[in-house]
């Protein structure tokens, strides 16, 4: 499509898209800001209690003194875990999922362990993960990745299950090898289910984090917010 | 005339778990060059898992088939992959068989230039319209220069009138390529209007029940201009019979 062939219509076509696109970021934002400006307000007026749900103007103190409080620091150590708890997760869950996809016969032993495991409270194993890895923050990505990973397994191998028959037939019309029909159709036809688990898997990651840092830490957000509210 | 394609007593047997169904029974058949043959059968008496077993994606049980060069292979709907564009798709097999050289590049897009695609090689699938997106999927096809190419139920997913002047369209370029074919259908207007015999098969177990050659006494024939031929509904009214439909 050349530039100066655009019709009068088209461009009007695009500049309602771009309107379009522009009015829903703008209401997104207004949303955030009536949400802020509410909390700042009826905390103010004391109808919530700042103590408990603290105070936008609050937050933002507590960030500007970023390097004297140590939020930083903090907020460094809780990141790091949460990203390798998620990398790790993503990659061990991919390559599971590839396994048990390659193995009907691996897939149908693995199934209802698979199954049990994703409803055990991952959130229980703590103090057993505790013991095994140590108190640190190997504990705490492991938390991290026992949350995160089952859930990735389950919906890549559901994903690659699902992959439309038509096409791995016409691959094998061509005597495509079993792992050609993975790279070239099974993997390129799932990215989409790839990228969907990656956004529910960056959350699950930091719930992981934080309930290790609940059990063990001796730095984190989750340490951080201790530190700095006096117990009940 | 030279055999491209000669089956002998094929019989398939499916071992199932509440027993062996007996799909196909002492099928014996041949394909010469340059004919078009169409199998009609009943639904479900095992008409698409032949073109399997001769394309050899499916074992046989019992026969020999003997083939002569490659064979092509086009199913019910194109499969386009979307991710890639239509030069890619076009490519997918050859990059698959390993053998996407210079000579198979340059015969893939005279294919291109010579059926009208080659100005949409940069688009994607869901750009192009039904009609093109087959013609895709045949070059995909022809790329690996088949000898014989097996349609499986092809442009069945598309509707009516396209589906007709895609038999059409396709019908020419594969004469126009001297590419033999093997159809099958469910469809009898389209057996007919395409083919050189019509295979009828019977009930499962199938068996070849039997074979009409169809000639419509004409220079030229297209599937859409034999439909105008007397023949034409006389042929189908044997072969209707013949299929002995039951609602």
């Amino acid at each position: 499509m050349h530039e100066k062939n655009i019709s009068e219509d088209r461009k009007k076509y695009l500049r309602k898209i771009r309107a379009n696109k522009i009015l829903v970021i703008l209401t997104q934002l207004s949303i955030l800001i009536l949400f802020i400006v509410l909390w700042e307000v009826l905390a103010n007026k004391k109808i919530i209690d700042s103590f408990i749900t603290s105070q936008p103007s609050k937050i933002i103190d507590t960030f500007l003194n970023l390097s004297s409080n140590g939020l930083l620091k903090h907020l460094g150590v809780t990141l790091t875990e949460t990203l390798i708890g998620f990398i790790s997760g993503v990659i061990l869950g991919v390559f599971i999922a590839i396994l048990l996809w390659w193995s009907k016969f691996l897939a149908k032993v693995s199934e209802p362990f698979l199954v049990i495991l994703n409803s055990l409270p991952k959130v229980a194993l703590g103090p057993v993960i505790i013991v095994w890895v140590g108190a640190g923050m190997g504990a705490i990505i492991t938390m991290g990745l026992a949350i995160s990973l089952i859930v990735t397994i389950l919906e890549i191998l559901n994903g690659f299950l699902n992959t439309d028959k038509e096409l791995i037939k016409m691959a094998q019309t061509f005597n495509a090898t079993k792992f050609q029909i993975l790279t070239k159709i099974v993997i390129p036809a799932n990215i989409s289910t790839f990228f969907n688990s990656l956004k529910v898997n960056i959350g699950l990651s930091l719930v992981g984090v934080i309930t290790g840092e609940f059990l063990v830490s001796k730095a984190g957000l989750r340490i951080f917010n201790s530190i700095w509210r006096p117990s009940f | 005339m030279k055999k491209v394609l000669e089956l002998k007593n094929i019989s398939k047997k499916y071992q199932a778990k509440n027993g062996e169904i007996e799909a196909l029974k002492d099928i014996n058949f041949c394909v010469n060059e340059g004919e078009f043959v169409s199998i009609i059968g009943p639904s479900g008496c095992g008409k698409s898992t032949l073109l399997s077993i001769i394309s050899g994606l499916e074992p046989k049980t019992e026969g020999e088939i003997k083939v002569e060069g490659r064979i092509g292979y086009m199913l019910q709907r194109d499969s386009l992959l979307e991710w890639k564009n239509i030069y890619d798709n076009v490519m997918f097999g050859l990059e698959i068989s390993r053998k996407k050289t210079k000579e198979s590049q340059t015969y893939v897009e005279e294919l291109l230039k010579k059926y009208g695609l080659y100005d949409f090689k940069d688009k994607y699938p869901n750009q192009l319209s039904g009609g093109m997106r087959q013609r895709a999927a045949l070059i995909r096809t022809l790329a690996i220069n088949p000898k014989i190419l097996l349609l499986d139920e092809a442009f069945s997913a598309l509707d009516y009138q396209t589906r007709i002047m895609v038999t059409n369209d396709i019908f020419k370029i594969l004469k126009n390529e001297g590419i033999t074919a093997l159809i099958v259908t469910h469809d009898i207007s389209e057996a007919i209007s395409m083919s050189n015999r019509v295979i009828v098969l019977s009930k499962r177990p199938a068996t070849v029940k039997n074979v009409h050659t169809i000639d419509f006494e004409m220079e030229n024939r297209t599937p859409i201009n034999c439909r105008e031929s007397p023949k034409f509904s006389k042929y189908f009214d044997t072969i209707w019979k013949e299929l002995d439909v039951h609602a």
